[in-house]
């Protein structure tokens, strides 16, 4: 059956839907491969809307190195705005691919990523729109093999019904061992079809597939087990790890959107994984061990990225860029490469006892001061302690008044409520240290008019965390020390003009917290809240919780348990988690000895980093057999000669 | 790019003057942008064959080769016609009018053309748009130098179906087409299955018109003539 291009019907609807330019494709380096000329074809799917898909370097990476590959074609789709869900529904026009708007059923593969478990009612409102039966067993040789990845995936229970497999891990590997194994298996006649299929990728190719592991439940509604039920299938499915990320420099050839979207730049990621032991972060402890792109690599990288994408900017990219143990010479040498070129260069994410002036005045050389983001994520050196984020307030104090001195005027403050020990004075507390930063920032650059914005949210306890056994705190207490923290940074009105406040309520907390620690019963919950209208569960214009209350209580009912129980409900040490079946590298007691000590009544205990000081062996690097990989290389960037251009 | 707005136009084209390493001049100050200036902008769901934009150089180029690299370098459906170098002390561009062709799904021919005709009979006809101001009155009969309305040919679905063409001088503030078929609906015309398919084919200054009898003629256009009756209203939201 040919495949066509859907693009005649789209277009006729397009001047009714709002943003209609997201959808059209056409992008600065996107790729349109001849259809007949692949034999292994993969759809991308980031499941929210253009302007936030687009950026992600996930699939990027994924769409760049699967379309440099012979025989493969990779093409990219995003969620849908409800108007033209609707539309598309009336006029049956499929779920389609942006790049040559080919209707995603056709594929072989769909690959979603997701970056938060916020995304699962537009999985399912993709596969209806393609025509993909929404639950994996219902599925036939024509449907593409549905494949989960990205961060969520680490948990990919509540999703499992829906999902033919996840990838947990780096992608690189995996998918052009996946793409091989599709290919050999249809070279051998597709004997034994979709479940030879899927058995092939189990064991061979690191593929976790739900169906081929049953879970049992106890009287209590906690798990008595999931284990396989066949022969041949690992009992614990482990997560890929790319090692030197120097060959592997995607993505080259960033995509660049004519629709607005929430990042324009060339991102470069630096480094992967993280040693700082953050005990609330899931990225860090699930991308270890650390390994970094060398100078070179990463001044390739930027090059090839900006010459190929127009860009004006570029961001470095890691969990905690100042880490990296060449980024002075990286930012000195590329700050002295795009001298007077225009081009600014950002460090997005970057600990405030690892910032230092000399890297933000490199930063802002080419481009303009604009704030600087920390996030000390707790008020009080005793709950940074339990979360293991030591950063002490005189350290918050001395930074920002060294960035305030050197001409910054912007600096924001990120934050959780709800961490585990937390009293509304640790919340409280956060409207003193704004005050305190205003102060220090006055007397700093001399002026009144600098800045300081403190953004919080609540705290969501995380799967292949220290913290994946905590109670989520309550939403009616978090919206209650948000409301109290406030009020506290506005009492004072000399400094209350000068803190702006930007919070994220308590239920949707809620919320993502039964997606992140639920188990394979709240995938009804799902189906039922996406069957009454549930879209777009990120936007807080879409989002509703009374809708996911309501149905999780009717649903959950029949198994003798509630929302309450998978958010604040303490687990213990014996009570099998949902994801125990999934190895993200670290060994189970040293997050449950990590927790213990977090909650010690005599005042949490401090982990190193591991970067620096002696490993205290979390496993990362013993069970992926990798190890941590770090410069410094002692190379430094050569200035470019650009030969006669334009 | 019918449904690129003006601004994403505008970032597209930016991103692929740096990309082509064309040498645009900055402006100065604490943010310097692009020396790239428009005028005259289609609006959002017009598609356009006669954009017209000035880049400011840090040194000279040769015109075909800098139109060559920009039109690579920018995203499927922008594509670059013709590259002129413009001395710095000179007027600048004169978009004084502009040919328009708007496609009426579902609309019939002849019932498109007794409005047309009804619509160049009224000396005058005042219509509202809702803009970021506030409603603004506009004549959309002053601005109109010819219109006509003919029957579509072409291999698309809408073959058959109503298409006007137009030659409207640029006013400010400016008539759109939009407003055209605003004023159009009051003398009957009858209101298209689809939203219109509206096309900018050229502008530029007036005497390269010539005169209007003659460019109305030429493209089997009718234009003006008789006076008449009062002005007719019409309202419309701006639909940007």
């Amino acid at each position: 059956m040919p495949v066509q291009s859907v693009y005649p019907m789209l277009e006729k609807l397009l001047p009714l839907v709002r943003k209609p330019v997201q959808y059209v494709g056409g992008e600065v380096n996107s790729v349109v491969k001849d259809w007949n000329a692949a034999d292994v074809r993969w759809a991308l799917l980031y499941p929210d809307a253009y302007e936030v898909g687009l950026p992600n370097q996930g699939v990027q990476i994924l769409y760049e190195l699967l379309n440099e590959q012979e025989g493969i074609l990779a093409e990219r789709t995003y969620s849908v705005w409800p108007d033209l869900e609707a539309l598309m529904r009336e006029h049956g026009l499929p779920q389609f691919t942006v790049d040559a708007h080919r209707p995603v059923r056709a594929f072989d593969v769909l690959g979603v990523s997701f970056a938060t478990e916020l995304g699962y009612t537009n999985l399912l409102t993709a596969l209806d729109l393609a025509g993909i039966p929404l639950e994996a067993a219902a599925r036939g040789d024509e449907d593409p093999i549905v494949l989960a990845g990205g961060h969520a995936a680490f948990n990919p229970e509540p999703i499992a019904e829906f999902i033919d497999g996840a990838v947990l891990g780096d992608g690189e590997q995996a998918v052009l061992a996946i793409s091989e194994e599709i290919r050999a298996f249809r070279q051998q006649n597709s004997t034994g079809g979709r479940d030879a299929l899927l058995m092939r990728l189990a064991t061979r190719c690191g593929v976790y597939v739900p169906g081929f592991y049953d879970v049992v439940y106890l009287a209590d509604g906690t798990i008595g087990s999931v284990a396989p039920n066949r022969p041949g299938v690992p009992r614990t499915v482990g997560k890929h790890t790319v090692t030197d990320l120097d060959s592997w420099p995607y993505p080259s050839k960033p995509l660049v959107p004519v629709a607005e979207s929430v990042h324009e730049r060339v991102s470069v990621e630096i480094f992967r994984g993280c040693t700082r032991g953050c005990r609330f972060c899931q990225a860090g402890m699930i991308t270890r061990p650390v390994r970094e792109r060398s100078i070179t690599t990463i001044g390739k990288m930027t090059e090839a990225g900006l010459a190929s994408s127009g860009f004006a900017e570029v961001g470095l990219l890691s969990l905690s860029s100042a880490d990296h143990t060449e980024i002075n010479e990286i930012c000195t040498d590329l700050a002295d490469r795009y001298e007077g070129k225009n081009t600014g260069l950002s460090l997005p994410s970057t600990r405030v006892d690892a910032f230092n002036i000399t890297l933000a005045n490199e930063l802002s050389r080419n481009g303009r001061r604009s704030g600087l983001t920390f996030a000390p994520e707790g008020g009080t050196d005793r709950i940074r302690k339990v979360i293991n984020k030591m950063v002490t307030e005189e350290d918050l104090i001395k930074t920002v008044s060294t960035a305030y001195a050197n001409g910054w005027r912007q600096v924001k403050l990120y934050f959780m409520c709800g961490l585990p020990t937390e009293t509304d004075e640790d919340v409280l507390a956060i409207a003193r240290v704004a005050h305190r930063v205003i102060e220090a920032g006055r007397a700093a650059s001399g002026r009144r008019d600098i800045r300081c914005t403190v953004s919080i949210g609540g705290f969501v306890p995380k799967p292949h965390t220290p913290f994946q056994w905590a109670a989520q705190c309550d939403h009616e207490t978090v919206d209650a020390r948000l409301k109290a923290l406030g009020a506290a940074m506005r009492a004072d009105r000399g400094y209350g003009s000068s803190i702006g406040y930007r919070y994220h309520d308590g239920k949707p907390s809620i919320i993502e917290g039964l997606l992140s620690r639920g188990d394979r019963r709240v995938a009804q919950v799902i189906r039922a809240v996406w069957e009454d209208g549930g879209r777009f569960d990120g936007w807080s214009e879409y989002f509703s919780y009374e809708r996911w209350a309501d149905c999780a209580a009717k649903i959950l009912a029949e198994y003798g348990v509630d929302l309450d129980w998978y958010t604040t409900r303490e687990r213990g040490y014996a009570e099998i988690l949902p994801w125990d079946h999934l190895d993200a590298g670290l060994e189970r007691d040293w997050l449950w000895q990590d927790w213990l000590a977090s909650i010690d009544p005599d005042g949490a205990a401090e982990v190193e980093d591991c970067r620096w000081t002696p490993c205290f062996e979390c496993g990362a690097c013993s069970t992926t057999g990798t190890q941590i990989e770090i410069g410094p290389t002692g190379a430094r960037l050569l200035p470019l000669t650009v030969l006669g251009r334009g | 790019m019918r449904f690129a707005s003006h601004r994403d136009v505008a970032r597209a084209i930016e991103r692929g003057v740096r990309k082509a390493g064309v040498p645009v001049a900055y402006s100065a100050g604490f943010s310097p942008h692009p020396r790239i200036s428009y005028a005259g902008g289609a609006p959002t769901g017009a598609a356009s064959e006669a954009e017209y934009l000035e880049i400011s150089l840090t040194r000279r180029c040769e015109p075909a080769s800098l139109g060559r690299s920009l039109d690579e370098a920018l995203p499927d459906g922008i594509d670059v016609v013709e590259v002129a170098e413009v001395d710095g002390k000179s007027a600048g561009l004169r978009l004084e009018a502009s040919k328009w062709e708007v496609l009426m799904p579902g609309v019939a021919a002849d019932a498109a053309q007794r409005a047309v005709g009804a619509f160049l009979a009224t000396p005058s006809i005042v219509v509202e748009r809702l803009t970021s101001k506030g409603m603004r009155k506009l004549d959309a009969r002053a601005a109109v130098l010819a219109l006509s309305a003919d029957r579509h040919v072409g291999p698309e679905q809408a073959a058959g179906c109503a298409i006007l063409r137009m030659v409207v001088q640029q006013m400010t503030p400016a008539v759109r087409p939009d407003d055209i078929l605003t004023a159009l609906a009051q003398f009957s015309a009858p209101a298209p299955a689809a939203p219109p398919v509206v096309t900018r084919l050229w502008q530029g200054p007036m005497e390269e018109l010539g005169p209007i009898d003659e460019v109305a003629a030429e493209a089997g256009m009718a234009t003006t003539d008789t006076l008449a009756d009062e002005p007719v209203v019409a309202r419309q939201k701006d639909l940007q």
